[in-house]
């Protein structure tokens, strides 16, 4: 450990308060990240508890004007597209972090991997447009359908990015000695590998879906919206972001209550998913990896 | 060596190695098809987008990019007055975004590093910010923040400065100010967290040579410390750029969605991501479609700019200094 000894050595003074003031400041940045996370979690709650009820989670919307209703068919919209989304997008992802871990000598992997990053990274908006146009322009309409492959381009190199990283701190010493044993390779990877990570591949894909679960953007362009339960994968939806966003700018006061009711369920939602996956994984992970 | 051992092996045995040889080749095909499918979504995702955008292209040509009009009546539209609020807000996010979370990630790596709790509370407290869904920060942009901000930042500073063109206009809060704080903040967890991971890396005979020099905490970490993780720091800047530039919902209700292009901060205005967003189910018309499918091109392209220079800053840094990002 570094230790500085002053004593013997003088130090200017305007050196010293520069030092103090720096230090200041760099509490006043995380006072500052802090403030922002609570202020957000605040508000939400005092405005969004009020309306809790079990019947906001389970009734549909009645128009303006009404009491009561709730935010039944766009909860139910949120898990069947989140659910679907995920159907289709952890064969793919983990399938492609496989590749990522197994041959990363590869042109293919190099160039996978980085369009992988992009794709992570992309604005939202644009998947939405490219859905809509492949999908919505098709079928002529709205759907969760086209929902649910909009959520699954977002959730794809989420899941294949943890899925690569969780497989390449398992220790080559495991994958020789299976290997050694004559167990194929396949086998070393479903069996050895894969299932020493799975800790790892877990906590991609939970995180994956609470990302898509939080999606606004693209599902404007490809589930439309909807006041009504679902009526088949091929109709318009509703979804948790949505309804936040579509009630959020409406003029009706009636509204914003119920948009901070769904905001403060979301909410809750993904901290319990994100910190659930912390505490239950990330220790275990730390673990294994110190272990090497 | 594969025939010298199967030489020496009975009949089963050898079915059994066949079979699993298959596997394995089976395996990487489906592997690598997963893998394929990832570069196919970004290839299609560019060819639909300009597929699509072609009757605008061809009307308006490259003039769509400096094009200041965006008149729906007469079918005039260029995409300026979006690529300027995109541009103003995310700058604005940097400006403010970028200290905060420096210091953040100064806290996390120099000041209380071996102090494991806090560490890690401090961290996970970070990390949720990057967990809250872009609307919910719109949800909270437009009634708390934008209120906030008109009543206790915008309106002093026009009262006092408002002769200077950027604190100009009528504080509305609805503007390109709300929108870059509110921006400014939910890219502090991608920069804090990669700025951490890079002065973690630092090593510690960096600091040691500078303490022994007789230097105070602070210009060790400013002389000795940051210039070292310099390029790791400017790679997370991007890629903290490239979050604000492609942030949609959160945008869209609190910059007030005027596509107009001026030199004061509390005007309303619009970004790419937020026309496309507002305007795009509402739209009729080709031309109007296919232009809105533009600014989507557009926004491709510059994600990609952005992303593969942040990329390539990141994965000299890491090749340097062997760290995880």
């Amino acid at each position: 450990m570094v230790r500085r000894t002053n004593d013997s050595i003088s130090v200017s003074t305007s050196r010293i308060l520069m030092d103090k003031l720096m230090s200041i400041l760099v509490y006043a940045a995380v006072g500052l990240a802090s403030a922002a996370l609570i202020l957000i979690l605040a508000e939400t709650l005092i405005q969004g508890l009020p309306i809790l009820k079990l019947s906001f989670l389970l009734d549909a919307p009645v128009p303006v004007g009404f009491s009561g209703g709730g935010i039944g068919p766009d909860i139910e919209g949120t898990l069947i597209m989140v659910g679907i989304a995920s159907l289709i997008s952890v064969p793919i992802g983990v399938g492609a972090g496989i590749f990522f871990s197994e041959w990363p000598e590869s042109k293919l992997s190099s160039l996978s991997s980085f369009s992988n990053d992009v794709l992570a990274e992309f604005p939202s908006m644009v998947i939405g447009i490219f859905v809509y146009t492949i999908i919505v322009l098709t079928t002529g309409r709205f759907s969760a359908f086209a929902g649910s492959v909009a959520l699954s381009i977002i959730m794809i190199p989420v899941v294949a990015r943890t899925t690569e990283e969780s497989l390449k701190i398992v220790p080559k010493t495991l994958r020789e000695a299976s290997m050694a044993l004559g167990v194929s390779r396949w086998k070393t990877v479903v069996r050895v590998v894969m299932s020493t990570g799975k800790r790892g591949l877990i906590t991609g894909i939970l995180l994956a879906l609470a990302r898509a679960a939080g999606e606004t953007a693209p599902l404007i362009l490809t589930a439309g919206y909807s006041t009504a339960f679902l009526n088949g994968l091929f109709n318009q939806t509703g979804s948790l972001p949505y309804l936040i966003y579509y009630y959020a700018i409406s003029p009706y006061s009636s509204w914003h209550a119920i948009a901070w009711g769904a905001a403060l369920i979301l909410i809750a939602i993904m901290f319990v998913m994100n910190v659930s996956v912390k505490l239950a994984f990330a220790s275990k992970f730390e673990e294994t990896r110190a272990e090497i | 060596m594969k025939a010298f051992s199967k030489a020496r092996l009975t009949k089963t045995e050898v079915r059994t190695w066949n079979a699993s040889a298959n596997a394995d080749s089976l395996m990487k095909v489906l592997v690598a098809v997963a893998a394929f499918t990832v570069i196919a979504i970004l290839t299609a995702i560019a060819f639909e987008l300009y597929l699509n955008s072609l009757p605008s292209i061809s009307k308006f040509g490259i003039s769509f990019i400096w094009g200041t009009t965006w008149d729906v009546s007469t079918e005039m539209f260029g995409a300026l007055p979006f690529i300027f609020g995109t541009f103003v807000t995310s700058l604005l996010a940097l400006l403010i975004g970028l200290p905060i979370s420096l210091g953040v990630a100064i806290f996390l790596s120099e000041k209380v590093k071996s102090r494991r709790m806090v560490t890690r509370s401090i961290g996970t407290l970070v990390e949720l910010l990057a967990a809250v869904p872009s609307v919910i920060y719109g949800l909270w942009g437009l009634f708390f923040l934008s209120p906030l901000l008109r009543r206790y930042v915008e309106t002093p500073l026009h009262d006092y400065l408002g002769f200077v063109p950027l604190f100009a206009g009528t504080p509305f809060g609805l503007d390109f100010f709300t929108a870059g704080v509110l921006l400014a903040i939910m890219i502090i967890p991608t920069v804090s967290a990669i700025s951490r991971d890079v002065l973690n890396a630092v090593p510690n005979s960096q600091r040691e040579a500078m303490y022994s020099l007789g230097a105070t905490h602070w210009e060790v970490i400013w002389k000795a410390v940051l210039p070292y993780a310099r390029s790791g720091i400017f790679g997370a800047t991007i890629l903290g750029l490239a979050r604000a530039v492609g942030e949609t919902m959160a945008v869209t209700m609190v910059i007030g969605n005027e596509p107009k292009i001026t030199a004061s901060l509390f005007s309303g205005g619009y970004t790419l991501a937020a026309v496309i967003a507002n305007q795009f189910t509402e739209a009729t018309g080709q031309l109007y479609i296919s232009s809105l499918i533009e600014i989507g091109l557009v926004l491709f392209f510059m994600a990609l700019a952005i992303n593969t220079f942040a990329r390539l800053l990141i994965w000299k840094m890491k090749r340097g200094m062997n760290i995880r990002v």
